[in-house]
């Protein structure tokens, strides 16, 4: 076959316009379409788009390591930010062992002064266990409150020598009866003292472990007695394991009717109680209204937080310094794509020219540069969310911490590289449709 | 429709002028007047400035006159949205530059098949067209090549492939042989005859006496004026 034969075989195709065109124009026919339209598979779609912006952005590799760099640092802090600050609010959220979130306490307020300290403004009430035992969530809760001696002191012997060094003798506290519980002592040896004791202000004490130790007292089968000032007083009881007051093991713990009537007491210092895990939230709330419905502001209360506001408020510190560090990194990252997009504009003017001659339009132009900046902002974007998700892990299984990572929160990131593309794309895709095709053609390649 | 029934001029120039408005203003064409019939061959020649981008733009819809009307293939086409100019020059219009203008990363064939992006030449006819332009031109063994290794025959050859794929009605060629040396130049020349001989009406710009004394028409433009050469 000769070339000419082989040429007329490609057929010609005819406008069909043509022909309507020789028609006349009837009064309700509208004037034909100059330009025949195309089918829309034919035309240029999406896909060629893809495929041109794949072709224009692949032929530069090196390139291309170098203008995602920028955005692959910016998404890569962003998300070992977002990331460490999710892990590190776990780890301190489990490092509160289980005594702090399930302990309230709940004390008089002090009418402030400048020095921080000052009058109390209320008293607890001495039933005030049983007011906020009432509550939900409480599981226990018991008085506490130092005990003014009176320059009393406490020995296992009343020995009065006058040669000895004056020591200052272990404090003495008054406690009800769930006091133990409330701050979860165990018993050593004997028994805590109840209810019943406090009712009818029995002369008995229990000893903390070291204020026994001190005393000398170890048995409580025999009854030993101990003395304040020149009052016996039974020991029933030495006690140890206490979590909260811990001062409680060097201390003589009396019943606080029994400290009422024998030395005056006016009223406790402290109510501790114990709840359940994740009432902390309510009980601080309403144990200062069952103790003092009219003026329950009077009362302060240590109540532990809910692990969301802890995790938020960790977060919240943690996260705005690096996020704008962050931030800081992605703009210069949008600069750096919005710049070699810049370039690459430049270098291709006469691969614009072409396209425009070949039938382009302004518009598929500016589409073809807009895609080819925002996938390499989304690879940027991808890449950097990787290496964010491998740094948290990896610091994370060196510390042996829990990684927590939001996965949408990387997603997200990996999408906002493709939107720093979007934006630092606009200016060079902007001014590559505007290039005037013939003096571009004529520049040459 | 057959070809017969097409109006037999393709391109028609009446009273086109393109002044640039200045301080001062230039009249880069002053009331050009010409047709070109289906299957002519015509070469433009003129010194530098004289208006011949100017025309070249102007015949590839490229520019709009500032006064007159050019019709292609009938068509007014100075009523049409940019749009519909992309469109019309991406089917009824084939370049040919002096440079080539291939894609350097692309191969033979992808560079031909460009062409047919733009131009709404139907999917399932791209590849069988390519390789039959490419044939045509004879390049049928280089499809796989990078442009960058060819010589600068060939690659204007594939220019040409390119340029005809999708079938245009008028193939404007812009110092089609500027870069070539004697031999590839009639080379080159030798095939746009063939194509003209298949009924391409074809249009080439060159400083090139011996180029333009190969077409059957020329016009010469000087000033923004033409005249008829012979």
């Amino acid at each position: 076959m000769t070339r000419a034969a082989l040429w007329r075989t490609s057929t010609w195709r005819t406008p069909t316009w043509l022909g309507r065109l020789k028609k006349p124009f009837g009064k309700a026919e509208r004037p034909p379409r100059p330009v025949n339209p195309v089918k829309r598979a034919d035309r240029f779609t999406v896909q060629d788009l893809m495929v041109e912006a794949s072709h224009g952005i692949g032929g530069h590799t090196g390139r291309l390591v170098m203008t995602t760099m920028g955005t692959v640092l910016g998404i890569a802090s962003l998300v070992v930010t977002i990331g460490f600050a999710q892990t590190a609010a776990g780890q301190i959220a489990r490092q509160f062992d289980s005594v702090s979130a399930t302990q309230v306490l709940v004390q008089p307020g002090k009418a402030g002064n400048m020095f921080g300290s000052g009058t109390p403004k209320t008293s607890l009430p001495w039933d005030a266990p049983e007011r906020v035992e009432r509550l939900a969530g409480v599981e226990k809760a018991g008085l506490v409150g130092q005990v003014d001696a009176a320059g009393a002191r406490i020995t296992a012997v009343p020995v009065n020598d006058p040669s000895a060094p004056q020591s200052a003798g272990p404090p003495l506290l008054a406690g009800s009866a769930g006091l133990l519980d409330a701050v979860r002592g165990s018993v050593v040896t004997g028994r805590f003292f109840d209810a019943g004791h406090d009712a009818r202000a029995d002369r008995v004490v229990v000893l903390g472990t070291r204020a026994a130790e001190e005393l000398g007292v170890n048995r409580v089968d025999r009854q030993p007695a101990i003395f304040i000032g020149d009052r016996a007083y039974t020991v029933i009881g030495i006690i140890d394991g206490v979590q909260r007051r811990t001062d409680m093991l060097d201390a003589v713990i009396l019943p606080s009717g029994t400290a009422r009537a024998d030395f005056g007491m006016g009223s406790a210092q402290e109510l501790h109680v114990r709840i359940a895990i994740g009432a902390g939230s309510v009980v601080g709330k309403q144990a200062p209204i069952a103790l003092d419905p009219n003026t329950p502001d009077n009362f302060d209360v240590i109540a532990p937080q809910s692990g969301s506001e802890l995790q938020q408020s960790v977060q919240a510190d943690v996260n705005i310094v690096f996020l704008v560090l962050g931030l800081i990194a992605l703009l210069a990252g949008g600069l750096g794509i919005a710049n070699v997009t810049l370039l690459s504009v430049s270098e291709r003017v006469g691969e614009i020219g072409l396209r425009r001659a070949l039938g382009a339009t302004r518009r598929e132009i500016r589409a073809q540069f807009t895609v080819e900046s925002v996938v390499i902002g989304l690879l940027g974007g991808l890449i950097g969310a990787a290496l964010g998700v491998f740094a948290v892990v990896g610091v994370s299984l060196v510390q042996q911490w829990t990684p927590i990572i939001d996965l949408p929160m990387v997603l997200g990131c990996a999408v906002l590289g493709a939107v720093v593309g979007l934006i630092a794309g606009a200016y060079p895709a902007a001014k590559a449709s505007k290039i005037e095709p013939i003096s571009a053609l004529r520049q040459g390649v | 429709m057959t070809d017969s029934q097409r109006p037999d001029t393709v391109v028609e120039l009446i009273d086109v002028t393109r002044s640039f408005p200045g301080p001062p203003e230039v009249q880069a064409l002053k009331g050009v007047n010409l047709a070109i019939n289906r299957g002519d061959y015509l070469s433009i020649v003129g010194p530098s400035g004289s208006g011949k981008s100017t025309l070249l733009n102007v015949l590839g819809l490229l520019d709009r006159p500032s006064v007159g009307e050019f019709l292609l293939d009938g068509v007014r086409t100075g009523a049409l949205s940019e749009e519909e100019r992309a469109a019309l020059r991406g089917r009824s219009i084939g370049f040919v530059f002096q440079s080539f203008h291939l894609l350097p990363r692309r191969t033979v064939l992808d560079n031909v098949l460009i062409s047919t992006l733009y131009s709404g030449v139907p999917r399932a006819e791209r590849m069988p067209r390519a390789r039959a332009a490419l044939d045509r031109v004879g390049l049928g063994h280089r499809l796989g090549f990078l442009p960058t290794t060819l010589s600068g025959g060939e690659r204007q050859r594939v220019a040409i492939a390119r340029a005809v794929i999708a079938q245009p009605r008028l193939l404007l060629a812009d110092e089609p042989t500027g870069n070539l040396d004697a031999q590839t130049s009639r080379e080159v020349m030798d095939l746009f005859e063939e194509l003209n001989a298949d009924g391409l009406t074809l249009v080439v710009i060159t400083h090139d006496s011996a180029v333009a004394e190969r077409a059957r028409r020329g016009i010469r433009i000087d000033d923004g004026r033409v005249s008829v050469l012979r």
